[in-house]
């Protein structure tokens, strides 16, 4: 599903990755792990297209993702779901509205999404708090919303880039079970982290990133 | 496509009304600038009313000789009529110019004395002549010195016009005149300039606060347009609610000016801006949405690239 060709990504004085090659298959749930600047997220950025390759290629499927005018991206963002340690909600609206916005960006109609979105925070149990704006939330809650919007449009990616960095142990728990759960679903899932205890926690593919470099794939060890 | 717009007319508004302070300050800052703007509609219309007092002051006198028939006096206005200078030509009869002589001078003793004693009408009769524009009058004491069969030769009837006296006088006023109507143009051209900025600016700042959520409406799969939107229709309120804003504040502004300043000003500032209210409505409320919606578009265009 998703194919690193020889990828590398350097900013003006720093290589934040360095000849990065992987392949993951739909379906599988990934972690990522390795300290901070390890290259993380700037892996997770290029399969967004958040950011350009300074090297090498990245496909979605058959897809070169840096090769899509704007039209194309904005179609491809709407088959994955992304996640972030700073939940990165819309302030300014409610819960309910910013998983609204999420279906309205893919053309939803108003019925699916006011039969849709109560759906989905009574998932991840937010249906309290449907008119609540995130300032007014806790951090898991927050994190809970932001899992909710990107599980709303039933991606084929889920990405959470170090989503339990800013929780407490029990809300930690809570999300990577969660995460778990739609991975069961059949949707594949990309987690970043740095928090071994989460690693433990899932028991899947796990990929050590070290200085920019891929430095261990249990895939390959089995 | 509709339900589309709707959402993003809807989302607009509510950006509006959460934005609290920000729109606040954002319509503020409009209303300062379509203030500026109908501030300077309205100090045209005075200045062009003070200069057309003025203009309206300057005229040329042709005294023409003693004895000259009515008849002739006529052909002569009838040849200056046709000039495409001259707004007016006035004749005054000799009587009627004896008659205005004794009335300005009816307690001047010894002048009404002399001019018993000659016994006749010493003077001769008189156009006056209005030019269109100030700069014209030259063009039309040339027409009086070239060889028209009236006004040339030694059977000429004009003794003399009062054009050469006045010349300094009237170039230095023409000269005043394009002065003040340059250096409106240029005030009207840096304030605007200098409101726009400002108003672009506030709205700029109001948009980089939403950076963020910008790049995450795009994240989560929004068109450009869908992000954009809900901005171009707050530029939108932005504008229509400084209109209001400013037309009512004009209101009593004016109507103060009216009552205490007319005199001074030389128009009824009031009348001024109530018999020309739609017209000023429609320039400012296309200013408004215009200044709103551009600053809007310009000011989101750099975080939608991504």
């Amino acid at each position: 599903m998703i194919y690193f060709n020889n990828v590398s990504k350097v900013y003006k004085d720093a290589t934040a990755l360095e000849n990065v090659t992987m392949t993951i298959t739909a379906g599988e749930f990934v972690s990522i792990v390795g300290h901070s600047g390890a290259g993380k997220t700037t892996l997770t950025k290029l399969i967004m297209a958040e950011e350009n390759p300074t090297d090498g290629t990245v496909f979605f499927e058959s897809i070169d993702v840096h090769k899509l005018n704007n039209n194309n991206l904005t179609k491809l963002r709407r088959r994955i779901g992304v996640v972030f340690q700073d939940f990165k909600l819309l302030q300014n609206k409610t819960a309910y509205e910013n998983i609204a916005f999420a279906m309205e960006a893919v053309g939803k109609s108003d019925e699916e999404i006011s039969s849709d979105v109560p759906h989905v925070l009574e998932l991840v149990d937010l249906a309290h708090r449907s008119h609540h704006f995130p300032i007014e939330m806790s951090g898991g809650e927050q994190q809970r919303l932001a899992i909710a919007r990107a599980i709303i449009n039933q991606p084929e990616l889920i990405i959470a880039d170090e989503p339990t960095g800013n929780l407490d142990p029990i809300n930690t728990h809570e999300i990577v079970q969660i995460l778990k759960k739609i991975n069961g679903l059949g949707t594949t899932v990309i987690l970043t982290t740095h928090n071994r205890g989460v690693i433990d926690s899932v028991g899947k593919r796990v990929i050590t990133m070290e200085n920019g470099k891929i430095i261990r794939d249990s895939k390959h060890e089995k | 496509m509709i339900t589309d717009l709707k959402r993003v007319i809807k989302a607009g508004f509510k950006n509006f009304t959460r934005g609290g302070l920000v729109s606040f300050a954002s319509v503020l800052i409009s209303t300062i600038t379509l203030s500026t703007i109908t501030s300077i509609i309205i100090l045209q219309a005075v200045l062009y009313s003070s200069l057309n007092i003025i203009k309206d002051k300057v005229d040329v006198t042709i005294y023409l000789n003693v004895g000259v028939q009515e008849g002739q006096a006529m052909l002569l206005k009838a040849s200056l009529e046709k000039l495409p200078e001259v707004a007016e030509v006035t004749y005054t009869s000799a009587e009627d110019a004896l008659a205005q002589f004794r009335e300005r001078h009816a307690t001047d003793y010894p002048t009404i004395q002399s001019l018993d004693e000659i016994g006749e009408n010493p003077l001769g009769s008189s156009l006056n002549v209005k030019a269109k524009e100030i700069s014209q009058y030259e063009s039309i004491a040339d027409f009086l010195k070239s060889d028209n069969v009236l006004v040339s030769g030694p059977a000429s009837i004009i003794d003399h016009p009062n054009y050469y006296n006045n010349k300094p006088v009237i170039e230095r006023l023409n000269s005043i005149i394009s002065g003040a109507q340059k250096l409106g143009f240029l005030l009207t051209f840096v304030l605007v300039l200098i409101s726009v900025a400002i108003t672009f600016n506030t709205i700029r700042l109001a948009i980089f606060i939403s950076k963020e959520e910008i790049g995450v409406m795009r994240l989560v799969g929004a068109s450009k347009m869908r992000v954009r939107g809900p901005f171009l229709v707050e530029g939108v309120i932005y504008g229509v609610l400084a209109t209001i804003f400013t037309l009512v504040l004009f209101w009593p502004i004016t109507a103060w000016f009216g009552r205490n300043m007319t005199d001074f000003l030389g128009i009824n500032v009031y009348e001024y801006y109530f018999s020309n209210l739609f017209e000023i409505f429609v320039i400012i409320l296309l200013s408004g949405i215009l200044l709103g919606v551009i600053s809007s578009f310009l000011a989101i265009r750099k975080y939608l690239n991504k």
